[in-house]
């Protein structure tokens, strides 16, 4: 495992005291904190190297631009992108499928057509692609999950009967931890002719994400889920696709000439970047994955599995919780309920104690529905959790067996 | 340093009241003959509540909610009905103001015995995000017999 308390040094925000104790900070599947070092990226941009890129001529906007095209460029490397053109910065995920949904969705989807999206996607791998559905008179057509969290094979195969245009998934699940398989999906989904969407949103922080060996098309994360600031994130996808997708956004950066009634588009990735970008959000997504390329993702997927693997076994042996999704391997998110104790009543009675986890429907209703739950409580870890960690979050749960009768107080 | 303020404690939040009428609602059910009902839910929170209530001349005769959430929602909900059974309207807007009140901090509302057991709840309000559980009920009170 990594030396989490050592980790924790890097972050100042973990460094606080809450009511005389060190925060237990377990939604990270939510959003993460942020080390010194990305913290530092920031401010050293703005102190340094502030201007509005791909504009100037002056020495300062070229560096800031340089700082830019530096951050896509790391991108590209740590999820091994076909080319810095295929990333496109976004504010995060759900923008980054929301651009591939009013582009190319818009583009090549139409009546009588099918999308394809699973039980346990997020919201926002959901419903963009209800949005194009109904504007489009296409049939959306969900994907079951078998018992123990994941995605059913045998009804994805029913599903790609239909030949879909497009095929949706999470690479790792946000609301179970299930770590679905990518690259067999996607060709599964190729076979039938269909464009691959990855959400991977919780599983760029957490593995080793190799699009290219994926295959997948497009591929969507978010910067603040990974130590990033929030408002960072990116589509990857295969360049040829971008190049002949329509624009999502209008506005500046995005042209190449602008007539009185129409306009010539940009290079990519400039044509679906409008506007001036999140240039300290590039910048602050470099230094972390800086930070995380040091400690190694296979390290950081140990570490998380770990975790999870230890607050399962505790968990689980506390009379009346029931914990959601595959057991084995699987990412460091664990869901679970506590007999009728409402999740949202664990949450309040967990943060008297200084520990953080997230009660709710983790933006998939409809898997809350197939779980027959109206909610969970959700812990998920990062690197600078550690087995004590586990342990106060068992220990406070028993705190709230204790209220509610379940143990004796 | 510490500058948190004082930690609000759990005891008064959860107390065997708030439990009981959590675990075995009163009211609970779909009304026969309702003249108004009222759905709400927090979609932050996933709370939802059902209010129906059969108001004769201005009086409400019967009241009855289904729901499901929160311990808070929910016990706030089943102690809501057992008040407002042969209410007039003008006075079951007087107990929301008072239990608005009494969710704001306001002692005195929270030592007003027409509260009934709904004073079992005056903790909520040293818990801010919780205070939207506790007043979930009396919002879909007041959108149902509002004119």
């Amino acid at each position: 495992m990594l030396d989490a308390a050592r980790l924790r040094a890097d972050f100042p925000l973990l460094a606080r005291q809450d009511h005389g104790r060190r925060l237990v900070y377990l939604d990270n599947a939510a959003t993460t904190q942020k080390p010194e070092a990305v913290l530092h990226a920031i401010a050293d941009y703005y102190r340094t190297t502030n201007a509005n890129v791909h504009r100037g001529a002056y020495s300062l906007a070229i560096r800031a631009t340089e700082a830019y095209e530096a951050a896509r460029a790391k991108l590209a490397g740590f999820v091994n992108a076909w080319t810095p053109e295929g990333v496109v910065f976004t504010r995060g995920t759900t923008e980054a499928i929301n651009l591939v949904a009013g582009s190319y969705g818009r583009a090549h989807v139409g009546r009588g057509d099918t999308i394809v999206v699973t039980a346990m996607d997020h919201h926002s791998n959901l419903v963009p692609w209800q949005i194009l559905c109904q504007e489009k008179g296409a049939t959306l057509r969900m994907v079951e999950i078998t018992e123990d969290g994941r995605i059913d094979l045998s009804d994805f195969g029913t599903a790609l009967e239909r030949r879909p245009k497009i095929v949706a998934f999470p690479y790792v699940s946000n609301a179970l931890g299930t770590v679905n398989p990518a690259a067999q999906l996607t060709r599964l989904a190729h076979a039938v002719g269909a464009v691959v969407v990855v959400d991977g949103a919780q599983a760029t922080p957490h593995l080793k994400v190799d699009v290219r060996a994926l295959d997948c098309d497009f591929y969507a994360l978010s910067g603040h889920k990974m130590l990033a600031p929030m408002g960072s994130g990116a589509l990857v996808a295969k360049p040829e696709l971008l190049e002949v997708m329509p624009p999502y956004h209008g506005g500046g950066e995005m042209i190449s000439r602008v007539f009185d009634d129409h306009s010539t588009y940009n290079k990519i990735p400039h044509k679906f970047e409008a506007g001036t970008p999140n240039v300290e959000g590039a910048v602050g997504l470099a230094a972390a994955i800086d930070y995380l390329g040091a400690i190694g993702l296979e390290r950081v997927a140990e570490h998380e599995q770990a975790l999870a693997q230890a607050a399962i076994d505790q968990l689980t042996q506390i009379d009346g919780v029931t914990v959601y999704g595959p057991r084995g391997h699987r990412a460091g998110v664990v869901s679970f309920t506590y007999g009728d104790i409402h999740p949202h009543d664990i949450a309040t009675i967990l943060d008297q104690d200084g520990v953080c986890i997230r009660a709710g429907h983790h933006c998939t209703q409809p898997l809350m529905r197939r779980l027959n739950v109206p909610a969970t409580a959700r812990a998920s870890f990062y690197i600078y959790n550690d087995l004590d960690d586990v342990a106060a979050l068992a220990g406070s749960l028993v705190k709230a067996g204790a209220l509610f009768g379940y143990v004796p107080a | 340093m510490d500058t948190s303020p004082p930690e609000p404690r759990l005891s008064a939040l959860y107390q065997e009241l708030i439990l009981d009428h959590y675990r075995r609602p009163r009211n609970k059910g779909a009304l026969e003959g309702a003249t108004h009902s009222v759905s709400l839910n927090n979609p932050l929170c996933g709370d939802e509540i059902d209010l129906q209530l059969r108001v004769d001349d201005a009086v409400i005769r019967d009241v009855r909610f289904i729901g499901r959430g929160c311990s808070i929602s929910q016990a706030s909900a089943s102690m809501m009905t057992q008040l407002l059974k042969d209410r007039t309207v003008p006075q079951a807007l007087a107990l929301a103001a008072q239990m608005s009140a009494m969710m704001q901090g306001d002692e005195s509302a929270a030592k007003d015995k027409a509260l009934g057991d709904l004073r079992a709840l005056a903790g909520v309000s040293k818990f801010p995000v919780r205070i939207k559980c506790a007043l979930l009920p009396w919002n879909a009170l007041t959108d149902a017999v509002k004119p």
